[in-house]
């Protein structure tokens, strides 16, 4: 079983997300950048198919240089080796552009099944996955949170709105993940250590034949917009300040 | 045939709410634009469906009447709408951010070799473009954007745009789209207990963190939801502590949700959290620590214990109801 895990580096949740001068992009000099957390359950599943099936894992990454830290946190985590596409402008750049780089690298490695994190929490787009497997020829599942691999094909439980579809594909199949798949591990010492020594290819966009021009841009960045402040609600007892609240809820506010 | 074209949405032979919202949205970019609407509508069964949709503002249909398409698969909807749209040549394409439009957006658009504004709050024209406005960081920052590529493609997050009813009827036309080989296939679609709203589809949303204290006190969210109509969510304390499925998560690693009424019981308020519910319209907290960040974002404070306060305000709402 040929396994691939796509990755992305994102800020970590509690970070302060400020605009940038250009006003276009967001300022990077405080942040703390993780793998999307998505990407974890990706890596989880991909490490315990291997388990029980054999294989390699590959985790592949597109972005600056500092994407590498993702990779070997992967790394750590068990996958055995990553490919980095390194371009320092690749971070915010279109996912539709990003889509064709992932694909022009994970398709000499001939992977049965690709993972991705369903999104990424900076851009929020969920694009790439089923956009990589338009590109890569293969059937998608989206927003998985089971998965049970057969003789040449899975099934996956996919929560939509009111209802959970079980769908099934013939491999190779591309999955993207969602927080109830499996509990990601934690990159242990002797998993960093070794992660260390692990190969990491770094490829750049030229080597791929590709380039990073998209289809989309930003035309501008804000803040969101702002709130009125709020009012405190007053009132001696509880059913007080219940009465107070469903009558502003009702009258002011007109929502029940 | 430029112009905008709304992708309908349907389960169970009926349309979906935001079917509707999308195409009230069209209406007015088309009108921006000078253009008409067209709704794709993909599947079996719906032909009276189709002319309702002149109701919000769609003046004609394409109606694929076929048996591979009733159930939705991302490769059938990308290869019928790609199929259509190389011969119909839209300006603009909209549907719903929901499961099945974030689903089908990157396929299409790889296929079209465009690109998409993904889960869209607002729209406009600007020299006869659309500029879309997204929430990134879920929330933290609101990106303009402009899809360079044609057709431009929004999705809509879902109950932010109002169904406009102008009640007119639409003209449909039948097409047959090239739709190619599907190789997902749906097994069954499995209903959630009690048939719940979703939480990105709810209007009123009552949640719980770590003030909750544990799993048997949600009971109380419960019976509050259940006087108002509403679904029950929790923060990732609660959630992560096992007190609630991951399902019912709001915030950056949960659902992203806009509800009209919003009441947030024993939730601090961390970042990653009001990220997720920033955007409902009526956001009221309770919580007894009146530093709670959670304050700073409501609309209606009460500074109190949950453990009081909400049994007495759902008596007060079944008053009401």
């Amino acid at each position: 079983m040929n396994i691939v895990v796509c990755i992305k580096q994102v800020p970590d949740t509690e970070s302060q997300i400020k605009i940038g001068a250009d006003g276009k992009t967001i300022a990077t000099d405080d942040i703390k950048w993780v793998m999307n957390p998505y990407d974890e359950f990706g890596v989880e599943e991909a490490l315990r198919i291997q388990k029980a099936k054999g294989g390699t894992v590959t985790v592949v990454g597109a972005g600056p240089k500092r994407v590498t830290e993702a990779l070997r946190t992967a790394l750590a985590m068990g996958a055995d080796k990553a490919v980095l596409v390194e371009d320092e402008g690749l971070y915010g750049a279109d996912p539709m552009a990003v889509a064709k780089i992932l694909a022009a690298a994970i398709k000499p490695l001939t992977p049965d099944l690709v993972f991705l994190g369903q999104r990424a929490i900076d851009d929020d787009a969920g694009l790439v996955g089923s956009a990589l497997a338009e590109h890569l020829d293969m059937p998608n599942l989206s927003v998985v949170t089971k998965l049970d691999l057969g003789e040449g094909s899975v099934t996956a439980q996919r929560p939509v709105e009111g209802q959970t579809l079980v769908l099934e594909a013939p491999l190779p199949a591309l999955i993207t993940t969602q927080k109830g798949l499996n509990e990601p591990r934690y990159a242990s010492l002797p998993g960093i250590m070794k992660a260390k020594k692990k190969p990491l290819e770094v490829k750049t966009l030229a080597d791929l034949g590709v380039d990073a021009a998209g289809k989309a841009s930003v035309a501008a960045l804000n803040p969101p917009p702002s709130r009125a402040a709020g009012k405190t609600i007053g009132g001696e007892t509880p059913q007080d300040l219940a009465a107070a609240l469903a009558k502003a809820l009702r009258d002011e506010a007109k929502v029940i | 045939m430029a112009g905008v074209w709304v992708i309908a949405e349907h389960r169970d032979g009926a349309f979906r709410k935001i079917t509707f919202e999308a195409a009230s949205a069209a209406k007015t970019v088309a009108d921006a634009l000078g253009a008409d609407v067209t709704a794709v509508v993909l599947g079996g069964g719906l032909e009276a469906a189709c002319a309702d949709l002149g109701k919000y503002g769609v003046a004609k249909v394409l109606y694929a009447d076929s048996a591979d398409l009733t159930v939705y698969s991302t490769e059938g909807y990308a290869a019928a709408v790609a199929d259509l749209a190389k011969s119909g040549a839209p300006d603009v394409i909209i549907f719903g951010a929901s499961m099945q439009g974030k689903d089908l957006a990157g396929r299409l658009a790889a296929k079209l070799d465009t690109s998409v504004a993904v889960d869209c709050t607002a729209l406009k024209v600007d020299g006869g473009k659309l500029v879309a406005t997204r929430p990134i960081y879920a929330g933290k920052i609101y990106a303009d954007v402009l899809v360079t590529g044609a057709p431009q493609i929004a999705t809509l997050r879902p109950n932010v745009f109002d169904v406009v009813e102008t009640g007119a009827s639409a003209a449909v036309e039948k097409v047959s789209p090239a739709v190619g080989a599907i190789k997902v296939k749906q097994v069954e679609a499995l209903a959630e207990e009690g048939g719940k709203i979703d939480l990105t589809e709810a209007t009123i949303i009552v949640s719980g963190g770590r003030g909750m204290k544990e799993a048997d006190n949600f009971k109380l969210l419960e019976a509050l939801a259940d006087a108002l109509g509403g679904t029950v969510g929790a923060s990732r304390s609660a959630v992560d502590a096992g007190w609630r499925s991951h399902h019912d998560q709001v915030g950056q690693t949960g659902k992203v949700v806009t509800p009209n009424l919003y009441i947030a019981c024993g939730i601090s308020g961390a970042i990653q959290h009001l990220a997720g519910m920033g955007s409902s319209k009526v956001i009221v907290a309770i919580n007894k620590d009146a530093d709670a960040p959670i304050h700073t974002k409501a609309d209606f404070c009460v500074v109190a214990d949950l453990f009081d306060v909400v049994p007495a305000l759902t008596e007060e709402c079944k008053k009401l109801g």
